[in-house]
């Protein structure tokens, strides 16, 4: 892994040195290549614009102000206080591995012995320091101009951002949920949120502490995941956000992803809320005020206008159009009862996997659950089996060809065989948010192969919820179990393809020796 | 040549103290004697600005007050050890190695380049343990210009 770093202390003669020099020493024995910055008073060789577009991570131990911190913003960034970097060197290091998630942890680099190192003066700000050289083999030695990032890297970067930061909140909420299912069975979810489940209406637990009494504690393990996953949008809206705009892009990125899920825009929404919040804070930081005017506008301008019009934009501009879209969606598939099965079927496929619990997926489920009230239980039968689908493909694809996957999207993957198993689909998001464009087609492809067959083999299931937990309550459970397999088969070897084909743009990622120059 | 850094002067093998504030007064004191240090009280609260601002122990028993001042006329390092041990406010506990590092306030790059050098020679368990087992003053101004100045 590829590491920068920038340490300042307050005097600038003493921390600012042993932080580096402590940073260099944890990197080179954890095997990863450093680069440090020193804004001390000795002065600085200024990492060129080549080697922070190389780095995988960024570390700032420092108690005053970085300087030109916007040269970072598009990375995953670890802060930490310089005595941090001094007294726990290694701790920082693994964070920033962390940080940089997939294509960083993936790679380590252990060729170049440290060599001795002269510090500061050599090299200015076109040339490679030669404190680079020295700590981790071969430098890069593209010119600054050379570095100018691909914008579908950056907007990469920024997804997996977001991303990196929602899988612990997809894998620790939808296994709650799953084990929640295989506990309590599928009126789990009935008693918690409330609704009828086989002539019996259950009432929202809206006090918690009746929730063991009414639900027991498998509706325990489902309120807990369901909490968890309630955060799944503004945590990936969020970090989206920062990862364009640092620190600031937080709150406006949070609250449009929480907006986003109270419009109903689910995790698409979301995503386009955190990179609108992240664009309008970047334009905020743009405008110049006068001096006195800038120390308010960093603490209270930004955060309060940047969060009044990324609120304004998703409850006026977004939440009516995906409300009457919603409206039209429904009135059409009531429309389209009663026609041909098999094509229902595979236009609900298609719903489901197209935004995971986005408005069009809620429309179908709605479809479903709506049938399943008027005694309708092939279309409940099919949406269920389109909607496992998606994070089994992914999960199947991972392990298929994992080098087509980054390390976190194979981690997703492990925890997705089970959340797909229990109708979760929210655990194909994290595969979606990175790389929506290849993605999401192949996963509908996989889905209205799964929801047509369902049909076509008459299948009913009794369930809203459950997925494989619930299987005693579904009808001809055989061929169901081969029309989800068939749709698993179809969806992973399209995601496959796509990848495989499409590759050479968004895997260019960051800016290498070798392949930058192009 | 660049003046030294150090000499069997700035070293305190038997330094006592009650608290940091006073290890600093008494290793500042032989570089005020020197004449490095023109203002002993000027340099003495600059001293203490800095380290309420944070203070500069670290772990593994280290000291580090410094400060940048326009009563300091050379780069210099003064160094003391302390068996009982003073505390520089690491999370660890008092420190028994204790380096006052005095910089000139409009300092030229390359003489802060030793200090910044020294600095990072710090951080190894490796160079602390020789200064522990130093034998006398003379072998700690050896060790330091050896490693740090590179002669």
């Amino acid at each position: 892994m590829r590491i920068v770093a920038v340490t300042a202390c307050p005097t600038g003669i003493a921390h600012t040195y042993m932080a580096a020099e402590a940073l260099e020493q944890a990197a080179a024995d954890a095997g990863h290549q450093i680069v440090v910055e020193t804004q001390g008073s000795a002065g600085a060789v200024k990492l060129t614009a080549a080697q922070i577009a190389a780095a995988d991570a960024v570390i700032f131990a420092a108690d005053t102000e970085i300087q030109d911190r916007e040269r970072f913003a598009a990375k995953p960034i670890v802060i930490a206080p310089v005595k941090r970097a001094i007294n726990n060197p290694r701790e920082l290091i693994s964070r920033a591995a962390e940080a940089a998630g997939p294509e960083g942890a993936a790679e380590h680099v252990t060729e170049g012995a440290r060599g001795d190192e002269t510090v500061g003066g050599e090299g200015d700000d076109g040339t490679v320091g030669a404190r680079g050289a020295a700590v981790g083999g071969p430098a890069p030695g593209a010119p600054s101009e050379g570095a100018k990032v691909h914008p579908a890297t950056r907007l990469r970067h920024w997804l997996m951002t977001g991303v990196s930061y929602m899988i612990p909140f997809v894998a620790a909420g939808g296994i709650l949920i799953a084990l929640a299912f295989m506990i309590g069975g599928a009126e789990v979810a009935v008693k918690v949120d409330g609704g009828t489940w086989q002539g019996q209406t259950y009432p929202e637990v809206t006090d918690l502490s009746e929730l063991v009494d009414r639900a027991g504690y498998a509706g325990v393990l489902f309120k807990i995941g369901t909490t968890a996953f309630s955060m799944l949008v503004p945590i990936l809206s969020g970090f989206i956000a920062y990862a364009i705009a640092d620190r600031p892009g937080l709150v406006p990125g949070v609250v449009s992803g929480l907006l986003a899920v109270a419009i109903g825009a689910g995790f698409l929404g979301g995503l386009a809320g955190g990179l609108l919040a992240g664009a309008v804070v970047t334009a905020l930081q743009r405008i110049r005020l006068p001096r006195a005017a800038a120390g308010v506008m960093t603490v209270v301008g930004i955060p309060l206008v940047s969060t009044l019009v990324m609120g304004l934009l998703m409850i006026i501009v977004i939440g009516e159009p995906i409300a009457a879209a919603q409206r039209g969606l429904t009135d059409w598939l009531d429309g389209l009862s009663g026609t041909n099965a098999i094509l229902l079927g595979a236009l609900l496929g298609l719903m489901m996997a197209f935004d995971m619990g986005g408005p069009v997926n809620k429309v179908a489920y709605t479809f479903g659950v709506a049938g399943l009230a008027s005694g309708d239980l092939e279309v409940m039968a099919a949406v269920m089996a389109a909607g496992m689908v998606p994070p089994l493909a992914l999960a199947l694809a991972t392990v298929v060809r994992r080098a087509l996957f980054t390390d976190s999207e194979r981690k997703a993957g492990e925890a997705a065989w089970l959340l797909g198993a229990s109708f979760i689909t929210e655990g194909a998001i994290p595969f979606a948010a990175a790389d929506p464009l290849r993605v999401i087609p192949s996963i509908m492809a996989g889905s209205a192969v799964t929801g047509a067959l369902s049909m076509a083999v008459d299948a009913t299931s009794r369930a809203p919820h459950g997925g494989l937990w619930v299987i005693g309550l579904i009808g001809s459970p055989v061929l169901y179990l081969a029309a989800i397999a068939a749709g698993v088969v179809v969806g992973a070897a399209c995601v496959l393809v796509a990848k495989h084909f499409g590759q050479p743009l968004p895997e260019a990622a960051p800016v290498r020796p070798g392949t930058g120059g192009r | 040549m660049m003046p030294d850094l150090i000499t069997a002067d700035f070293v305190d093998l038997d330094l006592r103290a009650a608290d940091r504030h006073e290890a600093v007064r008494s290793l500042a004191t032989r570089l005020a004697a020197d004449g490095r240090v023109t203002d002993l009280d000027g340099f003495l609260a600059d001293a203490r600005d800095r380290e309420e601002q944070m203070p500069t122990g670290i772990e593994g028993g280290i000291g580090i007050p410094h400060a940048r001042s326009s009563h300091v006329t050379l780069p210099t390092l003064a160094f003391g050890r302390c068996a009982e041990g003073v505390d520089f406010g690491a999370a660890d506990g008092p420190a028994d190695l204790v380096f006052l590092i005095a910089a000139p306030a409009g300092g030229h790059a390359e003489h802060l380049d030793i200090l910044a050098s020294l600095a990072r020679r710090l951080v190894h368990a490796s160079f602390r343990q020789a200064l522990r087992q130093a034998m006398d003053a003379q072998a700690v101004v050896d060790l330091i210009n050896k490693e740090v100045g590179g002669r």
